[in-house]
């Protein structure tokens, strides 16, 4: 574990259902961490679905070897937001990873002992959805790093009931659960400025309220977002004044909040 | 049948199922030698075969797959369960494999239920007459409960759910996969290697970092010689329920879902809307088709609906030569 001896915070981002933003917000929270001066680490250990390289316009990088393990790769020169995922590792970006657990336990282990992070504030690990082979590897290999993991999900019911059981995973697992950012809360019409809850809305907050977990805000379902994602941009670069932009530097901000206390 | 030639063997490997497995030259010094020299890899899972005596009676069974999560699949397997079986004279069955996070038993309505046992096995829940559907769900006591599994495990229950419950006479049977290219995909297409699967539908959104999944998917299914019956593309545009403006929300930024199905010779079957109606019926249990009928929404999934019932009756997809090589 020496590779991790100089990594101040680890952060765990979870969801028990899939395509509610994990891999948008990990993202985005690095950008912004970034902004804020911090030195960042990301890790991306969803290894059938690795989206984080596409995220950061990094899709053609490849990772590096050195004496201490695996070089990371960096977003910028600065090597300020260091970088690691499975899509680094692959020939062609099409090919799917057939693994059953074992051999993604054993990838996920390589990644945390063999890559060289250096110094870190944070490093953010983003997950598959789901409660089995990589979340407890990552908990397992990880535990005496883990500051706490937060939680995302979409503000329907059929989201929320799969984060519960996430919920319950973290307690099991005695991981600390920062918080609850609910994800695509809202759409506002560019025509007439209707507010559409496209799936329903307050989900994610009343869950946070029920089971006592800090709420970290809430990010609306913004086209611009997408877009962002699509470029692999930060969203305080590309948008300057966005509602959009505010609520992730919201998030952010109570994140540091309970993460610190 | 599957991982004839290991992905990690040694070069010129002559396949884990040859008859020189274990023998040939390639085969000194790789670690699995003395395995396949046995000839015990050959003897299939005496299950395999159980499994398929046991879906003998169902007609057809399709695969709904994703690569990436949270783009529907379950909203879709739900909603094709509930428009195949508006014809009374169809039955119909789902089955859910997403064992760490079933969404099935609440997008169907059946949220509290429990499975019971029968001489014949674990009867599944009927929602309707002809459409039953059976989930890891109605296994936990709790909905806080959480399935923290393995691999392994999860297999064991996939294959007692093929394998023990007691579907009766079927025409369609639909599993609801989890995202990735894992072991639950690895299991369920080896389970049902005798029984017979009619292809896969695989749904998408439009935006490129969804396709970069969908494509891995693809190549999945055409590594293990599995038929694509189409790529269904779903939250494909919001409708303003107020001003009937039509926004676009994951903006597609190569060729969209219909180009990436060209390009990869796999059919198109259509799109489907991002409709809060949608989301709103599977929060409470609805089905779509029925609570909605003249919804754009549910036109679209009549369609698709129609398309994949074309595949199955002829078992031909219009562009099969291509995507079963």
């Amino acid at each position: 574990m020496e590779n991790l001896n100089l990594v101040k915070n680890v952060i765990v981002v979870l969801s028990g259902k899939g395509g509610v933003g994990k891999s948008t917000l990990s993202v985005q929270i690095a950008y912004g961490l970034k902004a804020l001066g911090k030195t960042v680490g990301l890790l991306d250990v969803d290894l059938c679905g690795p989206s984080i390289p596409k995220l950061l316009n990094l899709e053609d990088c490849t990772v590096h070897q050195c004496d201490q393990g695996w070089v990371p790769v960096y977003s910028s020169q600065d090597k300020q937001l260091s970088v690691m995922s499975i899509g680094f590792l692959l020939k062609h970006k099409d090919d799917p990873v057939i693994w059953r657990g074992p051999k993604k336990t054993a990838m996920i282990k390589q990644f945390v002992t063999d890559v060289c992070w250096g110094e870190l504030d944070y490093l953010i690990v983003d997950t598959p959805p789901g409660t089995s082979d990589e979340h407890l590897s990552v908990i397992e290999n990880l535990r005496k790093q883990i500051t706490g993991a937060i939680l995302i999900t979409t503000p329907q019911n059929v989201a929320v009931a799969d984060v519960l059981r996430e919920l319950t995973f973290c307690r099991k697992g005695s991981v600390p659960v920062l918080g609850i950012v609910e994800n695509m809360s809202g759409y506002i019409c560019q025509n007439c400025s209707e507010c559409i809850h496209v799936f329903s809305k307050g989900g994610g907050e009343e869950l946070a309220k029920q089971e006592n977990i800090p709420f970290l805000g809430q990010v609306p379902l913004d086209p611009n977002l997408a877009m962002c994602c699509e470029n692999g941009e930060s969203i305080l670069d590309a948008l300057v004044h966005s509602n959009t932009k505010d609520a992730v530097l919201n998030v952010i901000e109570n994140l540091l909040q309970v993460a610190h206390n | 049948m599957m991982e004839v030639v290991p992905e990690n063997a040694p070069e010129h490997c002559p396949g884990t199922q040859s008859e020189d497995a274990g023998k040939a030259s390639a085969c000194a010094g790789c670690p699995n030698q003395t395995i396949c020299a046995s000839g015990q890899i050959k003897e299939p899972d005496p299950d395999i075969a159980k499994i398929a005596e046991c879906l003998s009676h169902v007609k057809h069974k399709i695969l709904v797959f994703s690569g990436k999560g949270g783009v529907g699949k379950s909203t879709v397997t739900a909603n094709l369960g509930f428009s195949l079986s508006s014809n009374p004279e169809q039955e119909v069955g789902i089955l859910d494999i997403d064992i760490c996070g079933p969404s099935m038993p609440r997008i169907m309505g059946v949220m509290n239920e429990q499975v019971h046992s029968s001489g014949y096995g674990w009867s599944p829940i009927y929602v309707e007459d002809n459409l039953s559907i059976m989930s890891p769900g109605f296994l936990l006591s709790s909905p806080k409960d959480a399935v923290i599994w393995r691999g392994a495990k999860k297999n064991g229950l996939i294959k007692q759910f093929l394998r023990d419950v007691d579907w009766g006479e079927l025409d369609y049977l639909l599993i609801d996969t989890p995202p990735g290219t894992s072991d639950e995909h690895l299991s369920i297409v080896n389970f049902l290697s005798k029984a017979g699967i009619d292809g896969a539908v695989i749904v998408t959104t439009p935006q490129e970092v969804a396709l970069l999944d969908v494509r891995k998917e693809i190549n999945f299914c055409k590594k293990l010689n599995l038929p694509i019956i189409g790529i269904i593309e779903n939250m494909s545009k919001l409708v303003c329920p107020k001003c009937q403006h039509t926004s676009i929300i994951f903006p597609p930024t190569a060729k969209g879902v219909d180009g990436m199905a060209r390009e990869m010779q796999v059919p198109y079957l259509g799109d489907i809307p991002l409709d809060p109606l949608v989301g709103k019926c599977g929060d409470n249990g609805k089905s779509l088709p029925h609570t909605f009928p003249t919804s754009p929404s549910a036109i679209a999934y009549k369609n698709i609906t129609e398309k994949v019932q074309k595949f199955c009756l002829n078992n031909v997809a219009p562009t099969s030569e291509d995507t079963i090589n």
